[in-house]
């Protein structure tokens, strides 16, 4: 009997097999982020064919990557968040605490007795203290994460305004001269802003730690199925603290792309950030329930929305165009991970 | 087999005739051709081994299951149960044993839920409450408020709120999913006169219970099942001895081969595990086990009577509230499952799929888990190294189909315990716990596993493991653990004990003179 049913078994991998490469293929993070390529190929057409030459151009292209890497960064942290079984809703607050704290007059004037490296760490550091009290009260609190994000999202914004009195801080005011940190940023390095290089190197970055190190692997281990990787001696709730802290620390590093950018710090920055991440990274194919996503599809899913926001904006269409588009494909995009997802759960 | 099944006469008032139902599910057939016939007014029993397919029968019934081969007939007609809706139409309610209520509403509400009094889209609570009242009463509760908010209640209350339910539609066939779990014996009584009150206006009871105390007390007739199959049925309470009834539950069907024990279990040595007065509140006090290199050591028992949530303590998956744990001579800290794994216990639990394995990630990543840093330098995985582990682990132990990249969710339910297993092989740990570890593996696949087992314990590893398979623990461990809701009632050599003694100590807590 058991040889009967082990034959039967395998006969119905085989036929499963064939009938469902095609499928297979869509649900692999290869297959999926093929389909990104071409959807982000599709909509470059579109720029063309409407925009013409406006569009198809070198600093074009430069100007939709400089508009990508500032929620580039974030999102690259977002995705091993949300892999690792989470949410995180403050982002875009912690980043306009992170670039407040940064560019007070105390700190430009630190900065200007030290060097200019301070204001970079301030920034990381504040947006990895964020990170730390995230990760602590959801993982040794008990508090779920929708919940305490969403009040850190309250609270680092009410913080960063109390901070800067609601005024923009003027990078430079006041006499100090962070001459060297505005320098830095706003060098092109072979043609190309600094602000495009740390996006690049971000995501290498991020795409070694998922791929290549324990931390990686935890990270899908306590997303996918955290009982098992508690019971396999994984500290969970350790690791989900380090997660939001890097979170945090992308925030920060956001922070200074956006200060450099604006030359200014200010408690409206980074408005609605968690909206357009979390967007980037399920457009990109990582699950939200965790345990799957990929760095590369969250790049993707970047480019994919600065890309329309380019085109929109060329066409001269308005913001609010611009948002519903988006709400619709974020809706079309979980649709038919949903659909592919349970088939998979079927066979 | 000695018994062939009895074939049941339908009497003209068979409410209820299934035949040859079949489920199957990934990896294990569930129901392997079940018959069963009740008829109206009269209790049915249902009885069987853990795993025998009662869970399964009932979610046919009530509609969760759709059955891939067999017949149902209700009332004369051939019927289908398709949804849970269709069979609540036709009448059959069913009390599960994790009870079904919505704990933050009132009484009331969870006795109309679904289909709630009510006139042009408004509730009419004091007539809903009217009704709540009555049947109260005809349940033997009348202090039960129909306002109370039920996540208020003591479970036994609870369920006297599920009854009503039932009886707040037009039930004709009721099924109770061992219900005297959760109650005391006055309830148990109340219950049975409510039980017997039903089944005197003709409403069909089927009725569910390992204890075979209470089928005598309040059953008609009985129907056994054994590995998804009707073994017996129809069979007259009355007529039918204890000792027959533990026969037809235990009966073979299918001989497993367990490997030889080792030559000598060393009698003298220490223990590599050591536990002592280990307690849980509330689930299981007083624990002590000691497990030697190169002895199995299995516990027996029912589902509920702690044996999980021993080796789960001992594990530290859960925070001991007495008691000691060592490993080699070395104090265990309570409550950590870092520790225990740094200590050198692996555990495989019950529940591989959502427990143990990461399904969606190669075999190789679900074998490394554990053993990460291993592989890792400065934080950076060696993956190469790893696959290179994990086939060798992979190809001694002969998981099939070969390929360490595969998918874990692609491997059946034997192959994918043998990752389990090769994943503390990895560590070399010293004690193994394994909860359930043929549950969901194929017939043919188990004495492969058997085997497994016992070349690990060959090798000088500590083993304890749980089955609910009285068989498994006989057939496989050196020494036996028999735990008896929360305490160990008694401790033997496996050869020195029988399967039906083992079976009276679950049941009754003593071997009858």
């Amino acid at each position: 009997m058991s040889q009967d049913s082990a034959r039967l078994e395998r006969a119905e991998l085989e036929t499963d097999r064939e009938a469902s490469a095609v499928l297979a293929l869509l649900r692999s993070s290869v297959g999926r982020n093929a389909g990104l390529v071409v959807a982000l190929l599709l909509i470059c057409v579109v720029g063309a064919v409407s925009a013409g030459d406006r569009f198809s151009s070198t600093d074009n292209a430069l100007t939709i990557l400089r508009l990508a890497a500032t929620i580039g960064v974030v999102s690259i942290g977002m995705t091993f968040v949300i892999i690792g079984g989470g949410i995180d809703l403050s982002v875009g607050a912690i980043v306009a605490l992170s670039s407040v704290w940064c560019t007070t007059l105390a700190s430009q004037q630190f900065a200007e007795d030290t060097h200019w490296i301070m204001m970079v760490l301030t920034a990381i550091l504040v947006g990895a203290g964020c990170g730390l009290v995230n990760g602590l009260l959801i993982a040794y609190g008990g508090i779920v994460p929708f919940i305490m994000t969403l009040a850190m999202l309250a609270s680092a914004r009410g913080l960063a305004e109390i901070i800067s009195d609601r005024k923009t801080q003027i990078l430079g005011a006041k006499g100090t001269d962070v001459s060297g940190f505005k320098d830095f940023f706003n060098r092109e390095i072979l043609g190309v802003d600094v602000s495009i290089w740390i996006f690049a190197i971000v995501a290498v970055i991020g795409w070694v730690l998922l791929n290549r190190t324990t931390f990686g692997r935890r990270t899908v281990a306590v997303g996918g199925n955290p009982e098992a990787a508690r019971l396999a001696g994984i500290p969970i709730k350790r690791h989900t603290v380090y997660l939001y802290v890097l979170v945090g620390v992308a925030c920060g590093i956001a922070a200074l792309m956006l200060v450099a950018r604006t030359t200014t710090g200010s408690s409206t920055h980074g408005t609605l950030y968690e909206l357009d991440a979390i967007a980037a990274v399920v457009i990109g194919g990582t699950l939200l329930t965790g345990g799957r996503g990929t760095i590369v599809g969250t790049v993707l899913g970047v480019l994919i929305f600065s890309t329309l926001t380019n085109i929109f904006i060329l066409n001269n269409r308005s913001f609010s165009e611009q948002s519903l588009f988006k709400g619709a494909i974020i809706v079309a995009a979980v649709l038919l991970q949903q659909r592919l997802a349970s088939r998979s759960n079927t066979t | 087999m000695t018994t062939t099944p009895l074939t049941p006469v339908p009497g003209p008032e068979a409410l209820l005739q299934m035949t040859g139902i079949v489920k199957e599910f990934p990896g294990v057939r569930a129901l392997d051709g079940v018959d069963l016939d009740v008829r109206a007014g009269e209790v049915h029993c249902l009885i069987g081994q853990n795993g025998a397919g009662k869970s399964t029968l009932i979610k046919v019934l009530s509609g969760f299951h759709h059955p891939d081969d067999g017949t149902i007939t209700w009332d004369g007609e051939e019927a289908s149960f398709s949804t849970p809706a269709k069979a609540i139409d036709r009448g059959v309610a069913t009390i599960y044993q994790e009870l079904d209520l919505v704990p933050h509403l009132d009484v009331a509400e969870n006795v109309f839920l679904g289909h709630e009094v009510s006139r042009g889209g408004f509730t009419q609570r004091r007539r809903a409450h009217g009704r709540v009242r009555e049947l109260l009463v005809r349940l033997g509760h009348s202090e039960i408020a129909p306002t109370r908010i039920v996540g208020e209640l003591s479970p036994a209350k609870q369920q006297i709120v599920s009854l009503a339910r039932a009886l707040s539609r037009d039930t004709r066939l009721l099924i109770l999913d061992e219900p005297s779990a959760v109650l005391d014996q006055e309830e148990v009584n109340n219950l049975f006169r409510v039980i017997r009150d039903l089944a005197a206006t003709g409403v069909a009871v089927v009725y569910i219970s390992h204890r075979l105390e209470e089928i005598r007390e309040i059953g008609d007739r009985i129907t056994v099942l054994k590995d998804g199959r009707t073994v017996a049925t129809g069979l007259a309470v009355a007529d039918t001895p204890t000792s027959e009834l533990i026969r037809l539950m235990t009966g073979r069907s299918i001989e497993y081969v367990f490997p030889p024990r080792s030559e000598a279990p060393s009698d003298s040595g220490e223990p590599v595990l050591d536990v002592r007065d280990l307690s849980l509140p509330g689930v299981f006090t007083g624990v002590d086990l000691s497990v030697r290199a190169g002895e199995i050591v299995g516990l027996a028992g029912l589902v509920g009577a702690g044996r999980s949530e021993i080796l789960e303590t001992v594990y530290g998956a859960r925070r001991a509230s007495a008691g000691t744990v060592t490993v080699d001579g070395r104090r265990v800290r309570r409550g950590s499952v870092g520790h225990a794994v740094r200590a050198g216990i692996g555990l495989a639990p019950e529940e591989r799929k959502s427990q143990a394995l990461l399904l969606d990630e190669a075999v190789y990543k679900n074998i490394t888990v554990s053993s990460m840093t291993r592989f890792a330098r400065l934080g950076f995985l060696d993956q190469r190294e790893e696959r290179r582990r994990a086939l060798e682990l992979t190809r001694s132990l002969d998981v099939r189909p070969e390929g360490v990249t595969r998918a874990a969710n692609t491997l059946s339910g034997g192959n994918q315990q043998k990752i389990v297993l090769a994943r503390w092989l990895l560590r070399d740990c010293r004690v193994l716990l394994l909860d359930e570890p043929t549950r969901g593996v194929d017939v043919g696949a188990r004495s492969e596993i058997y085997q497994l087992i016992r070349s690990l314990a060959d090798r000088g590893v500590a083993v304890v493991v749980v089955s609910s398979e009285i068989d498994e623990v006989l057939g496989l461990a050196d020494r036996v653990l028999v735990v008896r809701e929360g305490e160990v009632v008694h401790e033997s050599a496996a050869t020195a004990i029988d399967e039906a003694a083992v079976l009276d100590l679950v049941m009754e807590g003593r071997v009858p003179a």
